[in-house]
């Protein structure tokens, strides 16, 4: 299940990035989107994955999902999602001041 | 007493929430937050006075264990660079009514500077890899409100890329936690360096380490990581420009002092050794890039470039020399390069203008403002008695003990290039013809002077009293080098 998992982390990093590399703003936000879910899928697998087991821990339990990677990938979600969406709005207001939404055309000139 | 070491993080999170609440009455938030500021800073050095007293001070939250609850560590470096940052902080909040527009206070100014504080304070204090990450972000987003605040179409242009590059090395962070975590099992610093220390350091510990480098290299704008810097700090009002200059890209280098000399100090041949040669390769290009333009706001922030490059050289010296150049450049950095941008943000305010080739004669009409460019351009290259000089000279001194001529005769190459950069605008810009038709505004110059009046007599006590400094910086770096100290303040029995 771990293997899986990674794997699908994998594809994700590598949609992002192919995302993040092209010129329209709206992809780019895409890509970091799909880059982030790339991240919080890591941190789920690397807390290894039971199936099955509460994420509790007592005295003679055996089996139990680690708590940790769930509270951290909370965390993480929350922050993404916030700047994913302060992000939308800065790349519309972007394309609007600026008149284009490609990023060949936003580098800017010298001495402004 | 352990409740102290939050402090520093709770004051200006509190006073930002109270700064949105009457945000259209101006008068009021600003005498507010200067009062807010003053507190601050009062106490963290009242901190800095208690941990130089009875040693470190640990906060368990919530009054877990260390490895299990969220710990906050007050060590004399992490306390000494808050009280660095309050400095610049009351700096700051006195000069952002002169600077900003009232449109532009009143669209939050003050809860943003607020809450970059909390950020950066919280980032120096928190023992705990995760509470890193997340106090990174609180810094972060509250530099993307302060980077786009006054709408234009150059910030918003050169905040997106700033945003979309912070977001994608956020990411890698994450990831790199992730590793750690699946290697180690822990996520307390401490802990994850007593882990390391019991398994040794092997290839995948390394790799880690690397990656990590990568993402706080990022923000620390580290050669070929930089491209990104000059145009964003460039672009966003002078106070705003000050703050992360001075803030931000230290907070990178904290992290790096931080995670390579309590972790992963066990394979020094790989990172170390990278770490001196990306220090010179920064410490050049970036004072290469400050020769190459007209502007002399991007004059000054390419040179947060270099400064960056001999905190690192220090750090990949790994002495004990090494190590208190670094700690002693990084205070000294985080004081000049804010008066730095507060003195650029007066005379490009005075003169209406940021080219080099349409200036002249500033010194003239604003003697005060002038001179202490000179003064700041002095510190800044490292000219005896200030205290650019004490940093650079432990610095040079590290790199001569350990047989690194090359690197020595770079990092002096490149303090010549500077000094270079700065004098530049000192001739052409400020000495000169004197323009009898300039318009002279002497209430407004002189509202400029007093923040950065403050902040050159911290720098120049800095250099004056390094013999008095000097024994605190040496006992950082002894701290530093050796990482049971560290563990053992929060892995106590």
């Amino acid at each position: 299940m771990e293997i899986i998992m990674s794997i699908l982390a994998g594809i994700l990093f590598a949609t992002g990035v192919y995302n993040l590399l092209q010129k329209q703003i709206l992809r780019i936000v895409i890509g970091t989107g799909l880059i982030s879910h790339g991240a919080h899928l890591f941190i789920l697998t690397m807390g290894k994955l039971k199936t099955g087991a509460p994420p509790i821990l007592e005295y003679g339990v055996k089996s139990y999902t680690d708590p940790l990677p769930q509270a951290l990938i909370l965390t993480s979600i929350v922050i993404s999602f916030g700047v994913t969406s302060l992000l939308l709005v800065l790349a519309y207001r972007t394309a609007k001041a600026n008149g284009t939404d490609n990023m060949e055309e936003l580098r800017g000139t010298e001495n402004e | 007493m352990s409740n102290l070491a939050v402090l520093p993080v709770v004051i200006p999170f509190l006073a930002g929430i109270l700064a949105t609440f009457f945000h259209k009455r101006i008068t009021i938030v600003r005498v507010f937050s200067q009062i807010a500021t003053i507190i601050s800073l009062g106490v963290s050095l009242w901190i800095t006075y208690y941990v130089s007293q009875y040693g470190t001070v640990v906060l368990e939250m919530g009054a877990w264990q260390a490895p299990y609850g969220i710990v906050f560590v007050a060590d004399m470096l992490a306390i000494s660079l808050v009280v660095a940052i309050n400095v610049v902080a009351t700096a700051c909040v006195f000069y952002a009514p002169v600077s900003l527009t009232e449109e532009k206070e009143r669209f939050f100014f003050y809860t943003f500077y607020f809450l970059l504080l909390t950020g950066v304070a919280g980032a120096f204090l928190t023992g705990d890899l995760f509470n890193l990450f997340v106090f990174f972000e609180v810094l972060l987003i509250a530099s993307y409100g302060l980077i786009v605040l006054g709408n234009e179409r150059v910030q918003l242009r050169e905040s997106l890329k700033y945003v979309l590059l912070n977001l994608f090395s956020s990411m890698l962070f994450v990831t790199a936690i992730a590793f750690i975590y699946s290697v180690v099992g822990t996520v307390n610093m401490a802990q994850i360096a007593e882990r390391v220390q019991v398994v040794e350091q092997h290839g995948i510990l390394t790799t880690i380490a690397v990656l990590l480098f990568f993402v706080f290299a990022t923000k620390a704008a580290i050669f070929p990581l930089y491209y990104w810097l000059p145009k964003s700090y460039a672009v966003p009002n002078p106070v705003v420009s000050a703050l992360f200059g001075a803030l931000l890209t230290k907070v990178g280098i904290y992290s790096i002092l931080r995670a390579f000399t309590l972790i992963f100090v066990h394979d020094p041949e790989i990172t170390h050794q990278l770490f001196l040669w990306l220090a010179a390769l920064t410490m050049l290009l970036g004072a290469i890039g400050a020769l190459s333009t007209h502007n002399v706001k991007l004059i000054v922030t390419y040179n947060i470039i270099p400064a960056v490059g001999f905190m690192l050289l220090g750090i990949g010296l790994l002495s004990e020399t090494g190590v208190a150049g670094s700690v002693y450049y990084l205070i000294h950095d985080i004081i000049i390069k804010a008066a730095l941008f507060l003195i650029i943000g007066a005379i490009v305010a005075l003169m209406g203008t940021s080219n080099l080739k349409q200036m002249g004669g500033f010194i003239h009409h604003y003697p005060f403002l002038g001179w202490s460019f000179f003064i700041a351009t002095l510190v800044l290259a490292g000219i005896p008695p200030f205290s650019g000089f004490i940093g650079k000279l432990l610095l040079i001194q590290g790199g001569v003990e350990q047989g690194e001529f090359a690197l020595v005769i770079i990092a002096l190459f490149s303090s010549l290039l500077i000094l270079l950069s700065l004098m530049r605008i000192f001739i052409r810009g400020i000495w000169g013809e004197k323009d009898e038709e300039m318009a002279v505004n002497k209430p407004l110059a002189r509202k400029f002077a007093t923040p950065v009046a403050f902040l050159l007599i911290f720098s120049i006590l800095l250099g004056i009293g390094a013999e008095w400094f000097y024994p605190h910086v040496e006992l950082i770096a002894n701290e530093l080098l050796d990482p049971n100290v560290y563990i053992n303040s929060i892995l106590k029995e």
